[in-house]
């Protein structure tokens, strides 16, 4: 060991040897040594009683001590170091992909059984038959999505123009150091940060002191669901306003356009496709809140389309009560709760994709 | 053109207000104001002017509804001796325990997540091959796109299991610790699955802000790193790191209150119970957090038991309000706007990258060829 460390260090000075080839480790070593842990572990693991978690585990800390052994011997610590923080951020990375996958394929996995027609198409609930003294559970979510539709709709309808119109404020009307800009870019920076259930509480709240006690409605979480929702549509909209040239908005001041006519007719054109984007991320994140659903909207089995009047069901409280506070029959109240966070996790990727494909089809041409 | 590349050099709010200078003018150079604009003004300042009526109102109607229970009497009212609230002197006594159990899941959840995000935000900004940073980015972006009650559900049937053998080993080895002490679950509805999923959820928004600030690191600083000899981990400790070290700061603060204001995750997962506790493996004497606890009872509370949970809620936004100001207060001391927003996560990733193509000052090799078009022009 210390002779080769000595070798290598004395290496550059010889002058002898070809010190950019010289003491290094071949291409794909990170492969190997990997691939060899994985197997000198699993053969382990063979006798000793199978464990995937325990392999990998395992598999990863003689991987990381081999390479680092290696290129202490091979090349040097300052080498051997950088090897090893490249590789565990790599494994980061893939610890991350882990949960990604994990939930997407336990959702698909556990929800396909319950997606079919007649899921989408019925309202479930539980009916009970004094004759027979049977409770009959049909599974449906219907209820719920024609709610999560109504209450997110109303909710995209409240912020996006209140939205927009900030945004146009902050970017085309406000000087950058004016007080009332920077409070309203502070109080969005804090907005963000709401947690979903105080914007819950609030909706509540405020329908307690206007309507009444018990006052639970669709409109009420879309208030909630508002507050959250605002401050994401400022925060895109105002990014995708500073990005459209300033050239664009002097050419048309220096043709006597006036300011409304400027952002109508120049700006807001330009960035559409950006604003369209943000507002469909925006939808993304709020269509799965529960929290503050759950509170301003409570639940229900019953079909209920006014907004204005009653509690309201939608996906996502439907997977939370299905789970937590499970009918008669356990299994379909759990199944159904699957059902509806599939169909929700399927909302909100479609919403993403739709997302990115306006971004990608309506952006600006000639973008440098 | 070389005064306009000078303006757009200095940064985006700069350069906005340079190149709008004539706006403002007085004189002749005046624009034509006609009803329309006017109303439109008034339009959107009145926009800006209701998001600060709206949080002055979220703020008012939880203060409103919270008083009559923080103010009340919780030993003789009959009503807070009974349901979620019995057993409390005062709503500080009931709420103390619920604010340590907030602090101490969400401080598990950052402590397990925040290292990985940044790991995650090294890898996307200055490991991965470049023509696969943007897609990676993008999958790491759809984690936050995930709704919180997909991870609860996900939790149980996956986390919980999964965590039982790691319980177990920890509690028989090293359960001198004391917050491995106890008696470990058998059902894995313990803090550190409820945190292990609270840090999944984090990870998109710490490892998405540190790395759009990683990626704005002065291309020059890293060049000279690289060309005195450093390895990339000495470059990124050297020029990387010093220039980040305050928006990731900020970015960890934000994954906490966002980690503070988790719900559905936590009340499915944890077992909950009120109460002091520093152990992470048991389950029924876990301290439960501000709003489970809401979540969880605020269906089968009477009134005056709701306006308590309605303080509870009212102590966890000034919480998450102050964690918040923090991480914008650090940001804006240090003068760098990156980590003020959420820019990658709430912008498409392509106008992250528009942006940063359009800006010279983020990367010098682009702005000189830039200037070498715009001359040639």
């Amino acid at each position: 060991m210390t002779a080769t460390a000595q070798s290598n260090r004395r290496s550059p000075q010889g002058g002898m040897v070809n010190s950019l080839t010289a003491g290094r480790l071949p291409r794909f070593v990170e492969f190997y040594v990997l691939a060899g842990s994985l197997v000198v572990v699993g053969g382990a693991f063979m006798l000793l009683g199978f464990n995937l978690g325990g392999w990998i585990f395992v598999s990863v800390v003689l991987y990381l001590i081999v390479l680092a052994a290696l290129s202490t011997l091979a090349e040097n610590r300052r080498k051997a170091v950088d090897r090893i923080v490249r590789s565990v951020v790599t494994i980061a990375f893939l610890l991350a992909m882990a949960p990604l996958v994990s939930t997407l394929f336990t959702v698909a996995a556990k929800g396909i059984a319950q997606l079919n027609w007649g899921f989408i198409s019925q309202t479930g609930g539980a009916v009970f038959d004094p004759q027979t003294l049977k409770v009959t559970i049909t599974a449906g979510a219907w209820q719920a999505i024609v709610g999560t539709l109504e209450i997110t709709g109303i909710a995209t309808l409240m912020s996006v123009p209140i939205g927009i119109l900030t945004s146009i404020y902050l970017v085309e009307y406000a000087k950058p150091k004016q007080w009332m800009a920077r409070t309203v870019t502070f109080l969005v920076d804090v907005m963000t940060g709401i947690p979903s259930i105080v914007a819950g509480l609030f909706a509540f709240s405020l329908f307690t002191l206007i309507v009444g006690p018990k006052a639970f409605s669709g409109f009420s979480a879309s208030v909630a669901l508002s507050v959250l929702m605002i401050p994401i549509v400022v925060r895109s909209c105002e990014e995708m306003l500073r990005l459209v040239p300033h050239e664009l908005r002097e050419a048309s001041f220096a043709l006597g356009v006036s300011r409304f006519s400027t952002i109508i007719k120049i700006v807001l054109p330009t960035a559409i496709a950006g604003i369209v984007t943000g507002v469909m991320l925006a939808i993304a994140r709020v269509i799965g809140e529960t929290a503050p659903i759950f509170m301003a909207a409570s639940f229900t089995d019953n079909f209920n389309v006014n907004p204005f009047n009653g509690p309201m069901q939608t996906l996502p409280v439907l997977a939370y009560t299905g789970i937590k506070f499970p009918g008669q029959d356990i299994a379909a109240s759990v199944a159904s709760a699957w059902g509806a966070a599939l169909l929700l996790v399927i909302l909100v990727v479609l919403l993403n994709i739709i997302a990115r494909i306006v971004a990608r089809v309506f952006a600006p041409k000639g973008a440098r | 053109m070389t005064t306009n590349e000078a303006v757009r050099s200095r940064g985006n709010a700069e350069g906005a207000t340079g190149s709008r200078s004539p706006r403002g003018g007085a004189g002749p150079a005046r624009l034509k104001s006609r009803p329309a604009d006017r109303i439109f003004f008034g339009l959107s300042l009145g926009s800006a002017a209701l998001i600060v009526v709206i949080l002055a109102a979220v703020a008012t109607f939880l203060i409103v509804q919270a008083i009559p229970a923080i103010t009340a009497d919780w030993k003789t009212s009959p009503e807070l001796s009974a349901g979620p609230t019995a057993g409390y002197g005062s709503f500080w006594s009931y709420v103390a325990p619920l604010i340590w159990g907030t602090l101490w899941v969400s401080a598990i959840a950052l402590v397990i997540g925040a290292p990985i995000a940044i790991g995650i935000a090294l890898f996307i900004s200055h490991y991965a091959p470049r023509r696969l940073a943007g897609v990676l980015g993008y999958l790491i972006d759809l984690l936050a796109a995930v709704p919180s009650i997909v991870f609860g559900l996900w939790g149980i049937i996956v986390i919980r299991p999964l965590l039982l053998p790691l319980t177990d080993w920890l509690n028989q080895n090293l359960g001198w610790i004391p917050i491995f002490a106890g008696k470990p679950s058998t059902t894995g509805s313990t803090i550190l699955a409820g945190a292990v999923v609270l840090a999944v959820m984090i990870l998109p928004i710490i490892s998405s802000i540190s790395r759009e600030i990683f990626l704005q690191t002065p291309r020059l600083h890293e060049e000279a790193a690289l060309a005195l000899g450093a390895t990339k981990w000495e470059m990124i400790r050297l020029a990387v790191f010093p220039y980040a070290r305050s928006g990731v700061v900020s970015a960890t603060l934000l994954g906490l209150g966002r980690a503070l204001g988790e719900t559905m995750a936590i009340a499915l997962i944890i077992s909950p119970s009120i109460g002091f506790s520093l152990r992470i493996l048991t389950e029924g004497q876990n301290s439960q957090t501000i709003a489970a606890n809401i979540a969880l009872n605020f269906q089968v509370a009477d009134a005056l038991q709701r306006e308590a949970l309605i303080g509870t809620g009212l102590i966890l936004f000034v919480i998450s309000l102050a964690v918040n100001i923090v991480a914008r207060f650090i940001v804006s001391r240090t003068g760098k706007s990156g980590g003020t927003r959420r820019r990658v996560q709430l912008a498409p990733p392509e106008a992250a990258s528009l942006r940063v193509a359009n800006d010279p000052a983020l990367s010098p090799v682009r702005g000189t060829s830039d200037k070498a078009e715009g001359a040639s022009a």
